[in-house]
């Protein structure tokens, strides 16, 4: 109890930290960025060391956090938490559908490495090179296919297209983390199993399934995590409206006469990956028994 | 005991997981009415926005409001914004919209890029909204002034006044440095740019509600240099009515044509003689438009003032003028971006503007007695900070 109390007041000190660090570099920091090299008379010029802290820049932490109950848009609109509430609840949405091809795709993967030795030699390469093609060049490319697949007969819906992008970085962790898992057992208990004459499938049950859960666990919160980041660039580069990314952006657009705005869907963007890792972690309580040395994410 | 409530917490978990996943699995609907073959009056129609309900579509927006649809015949008119996701004139070609608005360089450029085949069969915006502007001092009183400057552009095809009037004062990508700026006016205001493009309806509006921190009162326009497209020769023609080309031999697409135009103008008049009431009428379908987000009630009051001054020009609503046409097409021409890319390398269809349906829908307005011309007064819009 006491720990969990521990826990709990280390992350309020760490927002905390985070807080005043915001302000008093706010009140230091030069206010339009400190910059080297720059050439007099050519705007644009040089490398900018320290950022800008002027309020379009950075608004105060007061200013963000009352626009937040301020009207959206003026007039009797609600305040601008409602939308940016809905909006995370269906880039949430979109995202878990993500995480669920994700993990689906991922454990696929991992058994499929994991039973195959050459299997693992063939695929492994390419699951980690799939990782490094920018997500934003990536997202409009699922989303034309989509849209031509869509002439057939039932559209293709572009929230599809976002969670498709979302399951592609929410793979990977998983995939990884089950070829680790499923590999992790002692070779002196796979010796055992052998001596009872246990096959594939009672091994994999028996054995390998509960010994990858310490690996597991991590892997589904990096996947959740991921999930949410990919939703919400997916939402922005392909222009999906509804979404707390494409709602970022919109507010963004606006930021010069209203700059402590965007801020809104930041702050919903922030607590969507924290309730979906959250969520994942209320797996990892019903599976309490096997996290014996658990790997930490 | 212990251990089946956990089981049954994570079964539980998992469940609600799938539970949200399949709640976002409800795709809005779409529906494209298509006419039914002989001339049976088409009732259905729907028309591609290429933004968010805004004060710039307030005429259709209006014409929706009081019901001159209906007068026109139409018992079901879908308005269909965009968030940068649909680009209209693709929609048009595709055939998911019946009508498109647009601006004209763009679709010469789909038109010109794809084969396909659009009409403009009206000229909502009779002139260019499009400004550069910079901080008064800095000298860039005039296109030649771009000269070595760094000057800010949106890109998305919004660009190609600044090259088209570029081209026609000798200067191109390699004498004027272009970056991309974007939809928020920060880049002129933190000195990342000397000039930033900026609509004369939105992002204009947008800079003069920002508070300025030498005098702690909102930005004066007398605070800036502002170059307008509409006096330099890259003025090209926005905001218009795109029919699809092929389907205006069908006579029933070709009717509707006109009495879609007819209730159009009688909105867009309804926004001149009343700018206000129509800003406030777009401003509540905007509020209440899916994840639209629009700028505050004064902000688009100052839009719909603006954007009347550009429709109303002095001549009859929505006729494509010949000489503006043409001087479109020779910018469209002459510009190239920073990429050296041209927009179009040459001429349009002549079938890509006709004022046939506009002026057939103004010949019955007029008959009916309504007044299609005129000039309008404008009003004195007071900004807020933000626009709220």
């Amino acid at each position: 109890m006491t720990r969990q109390r521990a826990a709990i007041a280390w992350g309020v000190l760490g927002v905390v930290a985070i807080m005043v660090i915001w302000e008093v570099y706010k009140f230091l920091g030069p206010a339009e960025g400190f910059v080297v090299g720059a050439i007099t008379g050519q705007t644009g010029s040089g490398v900018m060391l320290l950022p800008r802290t002027n309020d379009r820049a950075m608004p105060h932490i007061w200013e963000m956090v009352a626009r937040l109950f301020q009207s959206t848009s003026g007039g009797d609109t609600p305040p601008l938490i409602v939308p940016v509430v809905t909006a995370g609840l269906l880039t949430l949405g979109i995202a878990a559908v993500g995480w669920l091809i994700g993990v689906s795709v991922g454990a696929l993967l991992g058994l499929v490495m994991q039973r195959w030795r050459l299997a693992e030699w063939g695929l492994l390469p390419w699951i980690v090179v799939s990782q490094t093609v920018p997500l934003i060049a990536f997202a409009p490319i699922v989303n034309s296919i989509g849209t031509q697949i869509d002439r057939g007969g039932t559209p293709w819906p572009q929230w599809l297209s976002v969670a498709l992008i979302a399951s592609y970085l929410a793979f990977f962790p998983v995939a990884v983390g089950v070829l680790r898992g499923l590999e992790a057992p002692d070779r002196i208990h796979l010796d055992l199993m052998r001596t009872y004459a246990a096959g594939y499938w009672p091994t994999l049950l028996r054995l390998r399934l509960p010994a990858a859960v310490p690996h597991l666990l991590p892997a589904l919160r990096l996947a959740a995590a991921s999930a949410v980041v990919g939703a919400v660039v997916a939402e922005v580069s392909i222009g999906m409206r509804g979404g707390i990314g494409r709602m970022l952006i919109q507010l963004a657009g606006q930021g010069s006469s209203d700059p402590a705005a965007p801020w809104g869907p930041t702050f919903g963007s922030i607590a969507l990956g924290l309730v979906a890792a959250g969520s994942v972690a209320l797996i990892g309580f019903g599976l309490k028994n096997y996290r014996r040395g658990e790997a930490t994410a | 005991m212990r251990h089946s409530t956990r089981r049954g917490l994570t079964v539980t978990s998992v469940a609600a997981i799938a539970a949200i996943a399949l709640s976002a699995c409800t795709a809005p609907a779409t529906d494209t009415s298509t006419d039914s073959g002989d001339f049976e009056p088409i009732t259905d129609i729907s028309l591609q926005l290429q933004w968010l309900p805004q004060a710039q579509f307030a005429g259709y927006y209006v014409a929706l409001d009081q019901g001159y649809f209906e007068e026109e015949g139409f018992d079901n008119v879908d308005i269909i914004p965009s968030g940068g996701d649909i680009v209209p004139q693709d929609a048009l070609v595709a055939g998911d919209v019946d009508f498109a608005v647009a601006w004209v360089p763009k679709v010469l450029g789909t038109l010109e890029a794809t084969g396909a085949e659009l009409t403009d069969i009206a000229q909502v915006y009779q002139k260019s909204g499009t400004l550069q502007v910079s901080f008064k001092g800095d000298g860039l009183t005039d296109v030649a002034d771009f000269e070595g400057k760094r000057i800010g552009s949106w890109g998305f095809g919004n660009e190609w006044e600044i090259f088209a009037a570029m081209a026609a004062d000798g200067l191109d990508a390699s004498s004027v440095s272009i970056t991309t700026q974007d939809f928020s006016m920060n880049a002129l205001l933190d000195g990342d740019v000397d000039a930033a493009q900026a609509m004369t309806y939105n992002e204009w509006a947008q800079i003069l509600e920002v508070v300025n921190p030498t005098t702690g009162k909102l930005y004066q326009p007398e605070d800036f240099d502002v170059v307008s497209y509409e006096d330099t020769d890259g003025a090209m023609l926005q905001d218009a009515i795109w029919a699809d080309t092929a389907r205006l031999d069908d006579p029933a697409y070709a009717d509707a044509a006109v009495r879609f135009l007819k209730a159009v103008t009688k909105g867009w008049i309804f926004a001149r003689d009343n700018p206000e009431e129509a800003a406030s009428i777009t401003y509540n379908a905007a509020i209440n438009a899916e994840a639209a987000f629009p700028v505050g009630p004064v902000h688009q009051t100052w839009q719909m003032n603006e954007v009347n001054k550009l429709i109303w020009a002095g001549g009859d609503f929505g006729v494509i003028d010949a000489s503006a046409w043409s001087k479109t097409i020779k910018g469209a021409l002459a510009a190239v971006n920073q990429d050296g890319i041209n927009l179009i390398t040459g001429e349009p269809a002549t079938s890509a503007y006709s004022n046939k349906y506009i002026e057939t829908a103004l010949a019955e307005l007029a008959d009916e007695g309504v007044v299609v011309d005129g000039e309008y007064a404008p009003i004195d819009v007071v900004l807020t900070e933000g626009g709220q």
